[in-house]
């Protein structure tokens, strides 16, 4: 079961999302306002983690489990598309108080309005593909 | 050992099992990067008849979508089975932040003064759900990536351009948080 992996990975990170409370809408507003520790803890810590096994398998040239090279390519340089889009995604990120990941584990938790989240993000996702063209990227 | 998991999680080991997630999945053979999905979703709804973006194969990222339903069964076992009797040990000052606008700290993960299907009727509601949706779907798929693929997968990988969409990130976060925000409340 080629799949079966992945759904298991994405149940522990379900997991993960929900026990570190970084699905919360008020640990959101909380690190925006920079009022806790714990949000900076998180992305900090899983960054140190991060950056030291991503080099270290790059540095072996590890590969997947069938044979393959890991997904690591490096992202298209540029400024505007990155900069633009994240601020857009910033302003949503700090309204919302949900990012992608845990806009689908919150619907697990139970809060079923975070279905209208997730498809109000799939028509923002819709209309940035049709304007596409003429966004500075 | 169901007790010591219902505890919230902290930081020092929620951030390494979410590096441990990323690592996962480049094991399985994908990447992290969670709002791809969201193209995806797109792409399968027939997308990419009318407009070249999302004709693409999707087919291809199947994985991710399983993954996402992972996701969901993950936030059910943790709700159901593993989770904090306790109130959210959210700040005072946050607290009282919210309060100024009128809302509420109820001590579970997301306010339901704003959440609730019957406040998806009332402005406040609309701006939350509706509006920041939509811009999370805009803004990551235009930066091409959210906090998964670009703040932990990206920096991880050394990324500059993932540098930039984490400084926009905050950027806009705190537009809206310290300018907007009260605008809107």
């Amino acid at each position: 079961m080629k799949f079966l992996k992945f759904l298991l990975i994405g149940i522990l990170f379900g997991i993960v999302m929900t026990k570190s409370e970084a699905i919360s809408w008020y640990r959101i507003q909380e690190m925006f306002r920079f009022q806790s520790f714990h949000m900076y803890g998180i992305i900090g810590t899983a960054l140190a983690v991060g950056v030291v096994m991503t080099q270290w398998l790059k540095s072996k040239n590890i590969k997947s489990v069938d044979g393959q090279p890991l997904q690591l390519k490096d992202k298209e340089k540029s400024v505007a598309r990155y900069l633009f889009g994240g601020i857009i995604f910033g302003l949503g990120w700090a309204l919302s108080g949900a990012c992608p990941g845990p806009m689908y584990t919150l619907v697990g938790n139970g809060y079923t309005t975070v279905i209208i989240l997730i498809l109000s993000a799939v028509a923002g996702t819709f209309v940035y593909g049709v304007l596409r063209e003429r966004l500075p990227h | 050992m169901i007790n010591f998991l219902s505890q919230p999680w902290p930081w020092y080991v929620s951030g390494p099992m979410i590096s441990l997630v990323m690592l996962l999945l480049l094991w399985a053979g994908g990447q992290f990067g969670v709002s791809g999905t969201l193209r995806s979703v797109c792409a399968i709804g027939g997308a990419g008849k009318s407009v070249k973006f999302f004709d693409y194969d999707w087919k291809s990222q199947i994985w991710n979508l399983v993954f996402v339903a992972g996701a969901v069964v993950g936030g059910f076992i943790a709700h159901h089975w593993l989770a904090n009797p306790e109130p959210l040990a959210l700040s005072q000052a946050t607290i009282a932040d919210l309060k100024n606008f009128d809302i509420e700290f109820d001590g579970g993960l997301m306010p339901m003064q704003l959440f609730s299907w019957s406040s998806l009727a009332t402005l406040k509601g609309f701006f939350v759900i509706v509006v920041g949706g939509f811009l999370v779907g805009f803004g990551t798929r235009y930066a091409g990536g959210c906090t998964s693929g670009h703040a932990i997968s990206g920096l991880s990988n050394l990324q500059v351009p993932s540098l930039i969409a984490v400084i926009g990130f905050f950027i806009g976060g705190l537009i809206m948080t310290f300018l907007l925000f009260p605008l809107i409340f």
